[in-house]
């Protein structure tokens, strides 16, 4: 979802996903590879994502993904699912 | 989607791995940039090929790749152990190959026995029944007839009646044998012959009106030369010129299992080749064996039930001759009439033996596979310290497995493809006849073959997985470095569990194979109520030759007269039937004074006519009266022979000499009452039979008994130059006794005998190997123990008997768990049986003997080996 989230601005890269995540999150969420390709891997298996080859900032050739209709769908699907159980958790935490 | 997606990933799966590892080099390298460390990459991101690999696995959660490894590291740890891997491949070939045989049998004979003809699913064998009497009878050709005119599900009615024939050409006159079939045939089962026509509507009607035939193409080939222009001559068949209009297809032999036809007639030539009069009219006259092919989508029950319905109205509208006729269809696989239903059993009982005698061999390998994993342990243990997932493992056994049970399903079609025409030799060689029993191998045995193969498999994998599924990490890596198999406990267990599996099932088959024997001894031991020393048979070919009655029974007169001159020989008499043959008694209705048959019921009883001097000189007890005489002929009355079961039933056990009897329509007065034999079947139960005269009865095809003390060769021939010097065209056929007759009559018992006792020798020798397997590599893990023992004193009788009663310990399990086994299962081998009861101690203990001295024998070597270790050097190690 968070990777979803990450591309609704535009097309990024993996490394791109990685700096935006940890930025936003300011340093809280720190993705190493080992989860990152795998999720991305997954997200192009389900067709929720494309890739495309591109240069990168610094002129090097690097992958970018981009959110497809189907992964906008998705998307929007789990963050109503996100936002209930937030408020279901939060429900719970303040009462118990 | 997702699946075009894999797809599309597999087939470019090195180029995505590559943009993969490119993709993941580039995110490295902008971390390093971005902190200036080398090193935080590595620390930041863990072990890059875990993470490539895991990433690569969304894609095939198959790991196909992994699978190709998996091969390659496969095949080169069988190339390393080339002994492990032959025998293990031996093993499995021999269990596959037994399983791909069988099959190809059960195809080739029971699913798709006719070579080259169309729809074999949809065609049906079909036979008359008769109220109250149990089994099948034929069908006559009006009933036919009006079946196939009132069916609607049934695309088409197929007539076959074989028959043989003499058939000579130029000086060689050989037996042959045809069908009679309907004009229908060749059409309806979708076979065209590459020369000529085959048969044309309406040349199955009339009165021998159609003298044509379609011959074989080995017939061809071989008495004609593969003449081009053969097509309209004619060939001489029982005396009447036929006309060649057709040449069958290579291959195509007919619709009878076992036998392959060599030409067919129509049906309008049945009189000449049948006997017995004009059948054609005759709606009491059952002589046709049918098929039928039904229409696309019609069940069998669906005809059965139509046919049911006609034959309930034809008993109605005919009530003369079909009171208490119905009409059966049988799957092709059951046909009763021909070697199909005397294979049928025997076929089933194999498919169970080869089944056991796999998992036998399942069971060897896995016991080889896992000395060979102990091997490996260090292997495993090193692989799962590293972080290899268990199933990754796993999946390498399996794949390990699925290579030997590949190398094996090979080489156990290769076996299949050897053992096709095996069955045929089993049977025992008749002068005459070609014998023809294929196996099958198409698309479905390939299919059955590869689901034994993967099974195998998964029986292999699993046995080392089981084991690698216990290995603990910490204990296993302390225990390689000190050099000792530990944890043997579990895996012994299993171990000797597969050895006493493998005693078990070869005992069962030990027991089987015993029963079998009994049956057989006593089975060839059993009186058929007539002499089978000292009586020979044959036949001379008096129709094929074109005999009328006339002359057939001057020829029989003169030929009798002769024979009985002949040094040594006591006596001969000519008969229609023979006990025990293929070819059917003739049957008739009949009525008795004072016996009311049950409503719905017309009592038929099948008879056999026999010349003067018959019951003496087959050896037929005369229980009251006398025997036909030479007086008893055309002129003089009608009279009759009963057996004692028939006075029994009829006349309630008053002697019915002197009283009287109708056999088809017309009264007889009985003369002698005869005592029980086997007419059909050695095994068939004691039922009602009669006798009358040749003479009164006349049939131009009778065979000729001998009563003498002569070798048969001797009297064969003496015959032939008797015969010859009657008549320079003809020739008798072979000369047997009447106990190789009867030995012809009970080949399915033989061949299930030989059959079995193979496979089941085969399954002992298997087993013999595990248990030598298991007991050298316990000798050998325990030669710490041994030696131990041997050096505080134990001696060497101590030491093998402490071998052997391990050994025997699980051949006695095994041996328990067999015979509970067998008992509860050898009634299913049911009516192979003969007299032998399924819990025959005789059986049981003769496999519990053989059983023992394999395993005597397959422990004493180990056992032999420990007292020769040398404690000393042992407890240097």
């Amino acid at each position: 979802m968070l990777i979803l989230r990450s591309l609704t601005r535009g097309a990024r890269h993996g490394y791109g996903i990685a700096q935006h995540l940890k930025k936003i999150s300011e340093d809280v969420l720190d993705v190493g590879e080992s989860s990152l390709y795998p999720a991305l891997q997954r997200l192009l298996l389900n067709g929720w994502v494309t890739a495309e080859w591109g240069a990168s900032e610094n002129n090097r050739r690097a992958r970018y993904y981009k959110l497809t209709t189907a992964g906008r769908k998705q998307l929007a699907a789990e963050n109503r699912e996100f936002d209930r159980m937030i408020v279901a958790i939060q429900k719970v935490m303040s009462c118990a | 989607m997702r699946l075009i997606r894999r797809i599309l990933y597999f087939l470019r799966r090195r180029r995505q791995a590559a943009e993969l590892a490119e993709e993941m080099e580039f995110h490295r390298q902008m971390l390093e940039q971005e902190s200036g460390d080398p090193h935080a990459a590595n620390r930041r991101m863990g072990p890059a090929m875990l993470a490539s690999e895991d990433a690569r696995g969304v894609w095939l959660p198959l790991r196909f790749d992994s699978v190709l490894q998996d091969l390659r590291v496969g095949f080169r740890m069988l190339r390393r152990s080339p002994s492990f891997s032959i025998l293990a491949i031996l093993c499995l070939t021999l269990g596959i190959g037994a399983n791909a045989a069988v099959f190809s049998w059960i195809e080739g004979i029971l699913f798709r026995p006719y070579p080259l003809v169309a729809h074999q699913e949809r065609l049906l064998a079909v036979t008359g029944t008769a109220r109250g009497e149990a089994g099948h009878t034929d069908t006559s050709w009006p009933d036919l007839l009006d079946l196939q005119k009132s069916c609607t599900l049934i695309d088409s009615f197929i007539v076959n009646k074989i028959m043989g024939t003499t058939l000579s050409l130029g000086d060689r006159a050989e037996r042959t044998i045809g069908s009679i079939v309907s004009a229908n045939y060749f059409d309806a089962i979708g076979v065209h012959p590459i020369l000529g026509r085959g048969f044309e509507p309406g040349e199955d009607t009339g009165r021998n009106a159609h003298p044509v035939t379609v011959i074989s193409y080995q017939l061809w080939q071989s008495r004609f030369k593969r003449d081009p222009a053969i097509i309209g001559k004619t060939q001489r068949l029982n005396g009447i010129e036929h006309t060649i209009v057709g040449v069958a297809p290579e291959g195509f032999l007919g619709t009878f299992v076992g036998w392959g036809m060599q030409f067919w007639v129509p049906a309008s030539m049945e009189e000449t080749f049948e006997g017995g009069g004009y059948k054609l009219e005759d709606r009491g006259a059952r002589w046709i064996e049918a098929y039928v092919r039904l229409k696309p989508g019609v069940t069998l029950e669906q005809a059965q039930q139509e046919m049911s319905a006609v034959a309930k109205r034809l008993e109605i509208d005919f009530p003369a001759t079909n009171r208490g006729r119905g009409i059966k269809l049988w799957p092709l696989w059951q046909t009763p009439f021909n070697n199909a239903g005397t294979l049928l059993p025997t076929l089933g009982i194999m498919l169970a033996v080869v089944v056991f005698v796999l998992l036998i061999a399942c069971a060897n390998v896995g016991n080889l596979l896992l000395v060979r994993s102990f091997a490996r342990r260090h292997e495993m243990t090193v692989r799962v310290a590293v972080g290899a997932d268990r199933s990754r493992l796993l999946q390498q056994l399996v794949v390990e497995g699925l290579i030997l049970s590949a190398l094996a399903a090979t080489g156990g079609l290769l076996v299949a493809h050897w053992c096709r025409h095996a069955l045929v030799l089993l049977f025992p060689a008749r002068a005459g006849v070609a014998m023809y029993l294929p196996g099958e191998i198409d698309l479905r045995v390939l299919a059955l073959s590869a689901g034994v193969c993967l099974i195998s498999t998964l029986l292999l994998g699993l046995v080392p997985a089981i084991q690698t599924r216990k290995i603990d990490l910490a204990s296993a890596l302390k225990s390689e470095m000190s050099g000792v198999v530990g944890g043997g406990h579990g895996k012994s267990w299993i171990r000797s569990g597969l050895v006493v599996v493998q005693v078990s099932l070869s005992f069962l088959l030990l027991v089987g194979a015993g029963l079998l024997t009994q049956s057989l001894k006593r089975v060839r031991s059993a009186s058929p109520g007539f002499s089978t020393q000292g009586v020979l048979f044959t036949a001379v070919d008096l129709r094929s030759a074109g005999y009328d009655p006339q002359r057939a029974k001057n020829f029989q007169d003169d030929l009798l007269e002769r024979i009985q001159a002949l040094l040594g020989v006591e006596s001969a008499a000519f008969a229609r039937g023979t006990p025990l043959s293929y070819g059917n008694f003739s049957s008739s209705p009949i009525a008795v004074d004072g016996y009311q048959p049950p409503p719905d019921e017309q009592p038929t009883v099948q008879y056999n006519e026999v010349g003067p001097g018959y019951f003496a000189t087959v050896g037929i007890p005369l229980l009251s009266g006398r025997e036909f005489t030479v007086a008893d002929n055309e002129a003089a009355a009608p009279v009759t022979v009963v057996n004692d079961v028939m006075a029994a039933q009829y006349w309630r056990g008053d002697d019915p000499v002197g009283k009287r009897l109708q056999v088809k329509g017309q009264w007889r007065q009985i003369v002698g009452v005869a005592k029980v034999s086997k007419y059909q079947s050695v095994r068939e139960n004691p039922k009602p039979f009669f006798y009358v005269p040749l003479r009164q009865d006349f049939s131009v095809g009778a065979g000729l008994n001998i009563r003498t003390r002569m070798p048969a060769e001797t009297i064969a021939a003496a015959l032939a130059h008797e015969v010859h010097a009657l008549d320079a065209n003809l020739a008798p056929y072979e000369v047997i006794t009447l106990q190789e007759q009867m030995d012809r009559s009970t080949s399915p018992q033989r061949v299930a005998v030989t059959l079995l006792g193979v496979l089941g020798g085969l399954a002992l020798l298997l087993a013999t190997v595990g248990l030598y397997g298991v007991m050298s590599y316990t000798v050998s893990q325990n030669a710490r123990e041994l030696g131990l023992r041997m050096a505080l004193g134990a001696g060497a009788s101590n030491l093998l008997r402490l071998v052997m009663s391990h050994g025997l310990t699980l051949t006695a399990a095994g041996v328990v768990l067999g015979a509970a086994a067998a008992l509860a299962s050898t009634r299913l081998l049911g009516n192979l049986l003969y007299k032998v009861s399924p819990r025959d101690p005789l059986a049981f203990g003769s496999a519990l003997i053989v059983m023992t001295i394999a395993a005597a024998a397959a422990c004493f070597v180990p056992a032999w080996r420990a007292t020769r270790t040398d404690p000393a050097r042992i407890l240097r190690d």
